[in-house]
């Protein structure tokens, strides 16, 4: 197995059960979205983290993402589309990438928001998670690219290259890093509109008419990510020891609930990284 | 024989000759159809006998991928007499595909 523990997600829970497995000895890879993506870099201030006063969220990430690294944690940015048990171990899939672990911490937030109307309705029916898994069927199509997250422009300009038909659509200015054949689109309000499959993407009240709609957040929610978890409302469901109903799954911080706080998320990530370390170790007695 | 990879052909003639048959199109670009895989893999060695269990590379078969309207992946398709009776979009659990096999025998 090329590593002991994955923790998906890189905010201040999931660098926390990475430095605590690390410091016990274990292989571990943080799998995340872009610095930008991370719910504390867009503080501005945080006044209430114990010791650490008024530093700004992005340079407190900084100094956590420092720590993990400085311990040998290997970081790499991407989207993990799921996570499989599999009696001993998991299989996490970070975008075409399957990788395999003894345990795996979620620490995925909760930046994932609601789902938009339609959109449950006809996911695998003009609705996509995954541009690399689904490009290929809408070539010479037109689609939507619903930008939620820092990578979302550069999976559109992947779907612009292999003959879709991209729009992009996103609540904001549009991504320099957009291709210049991409339009754009600036909407808030989002449905899903089809019949059999999906005919149109409703942004703010305009119909834009499409084959596929690709919805790219940062992260998916867990219960999305872990076919048959246990939620306890719109959060993981976690024991004491932040085990989830998953033996060998742990989560910890936002995703878990709240107070949403990055000292609870700290705590419970050390928790989390501390309980999946004894997990990998009891295994391998096993 | 666990699991069959079909071309047109053989899913034609596992389709036409079986009563039920079991089939994953997937990818290999597709992370979540390789982390299924396994998944698919231990159906075939649990149902042998019972149910032909096979896979579509949807790459190499695009006409079939086509033919079922298929638009994201991995996508499992129960059949039961030559026909579909259910299918399954995205990463499921092993059982939620137990349960389907079993509803079918």
């Amino acid at each position: 197995m090329a590593y002991d523990i994955i923790v998906v997600g890189n905010g201040p829970a999931g660098l926390s059960a990475a430095v605590q497995a690390r410091a016990r000895g274990k292989k571990v890879l943080v799998v995340g979205g872009a610095p930008s993506d991370i719910q504390l870099s867009k503080a501005e201030l945080v006044r209430n983290y114990l010791g650490m006063p008024d530093l700004s969220g992005a340079e407190m990430m900084e100094r956590f993402r420092d720590h993990a690294q400085q311990m040998g944690a290997e970081l790499r940015t991407g989207r993990v589309l799921g996570v499989m048990p599999l009696g001993n171990s998991f299989l996490v899939s970070i975008g075409s990438e399957v990788e395999e672990a003894g345990a795996v911490v979620l620490a995925t937030g909760v930046s994932y928001g609601a789902k938009i109307p339609g959109e449950e309705g006809f996911l695998g029916r003009g609705v996509s998670y995954c541009a690399t898994c689904d490009g290929m069927f809408y070539r010479n199509k037109e689609v939507v690219v619903v930008g939620k997250s820092a990578q979302a422009p550069e999976e559109a300009n992947y779907l612009q290259e292999i003959g879709c038909r991209v729009t992009y659509v996103a609540n904001g200015p549009r991504p320099a890093e957009l291709r210049e054949d991409i339009s754009y689109h600036k909407a808030a309000r989002l449905e899903v509109v089809g019949e059999q499959t999906v005919t149109a993407l409703k942004a703010d009240g305009e119909e834009i008419p499409c084959a596929g709609i690709f919805l790219l957040r940062s992260a998916a929610s867990p219960v999305d990510l872990v076919p048959g978890l246990a939620a306890d409302g719109p959060y993981v469901q976690v024991d004491r020891n932040m085990a989830t109903s998953i033996p060998g799954l742990f989560a910890a911080g936002d995703c878990v609930g709240q107070p949403l706080q990055i000292s609870k998320a700290v705590g419970e990530g050390m928790m989390a990284g501390h309980r999946a370390s004894e997990f990998v170790d009891q295994q391998k007695k096993a | 024989m666990a699991v069959q990879h079909f071309n047109q052909a053989s899913f034609n003639d596992a389709i036409s000759n079986n009563k039920v048959v079991l089939v994953d199109f997937w990818a290999t670009w597709c992370g979540p159809c390789r982390m299924l895989a396994p998944v698919i893999e231990q159906l075939g060695a649990q149902y042998e006998g019972k149910v032909v269990v096979g896979k579509v590379d949807t790459d190499e078969q695009p006409a079939l991928a086509m033919q079922f309207g298929i638009m994201s992946i991995p996508t499992v398709i129960l059949f039961k007499d030559g026909k579909e009776v259910e299918r399954k979009v995205g990463v499921m659990p092993a059982q939620a595909y137990t349960q389907m096999l079993d509803a079918a025998l």
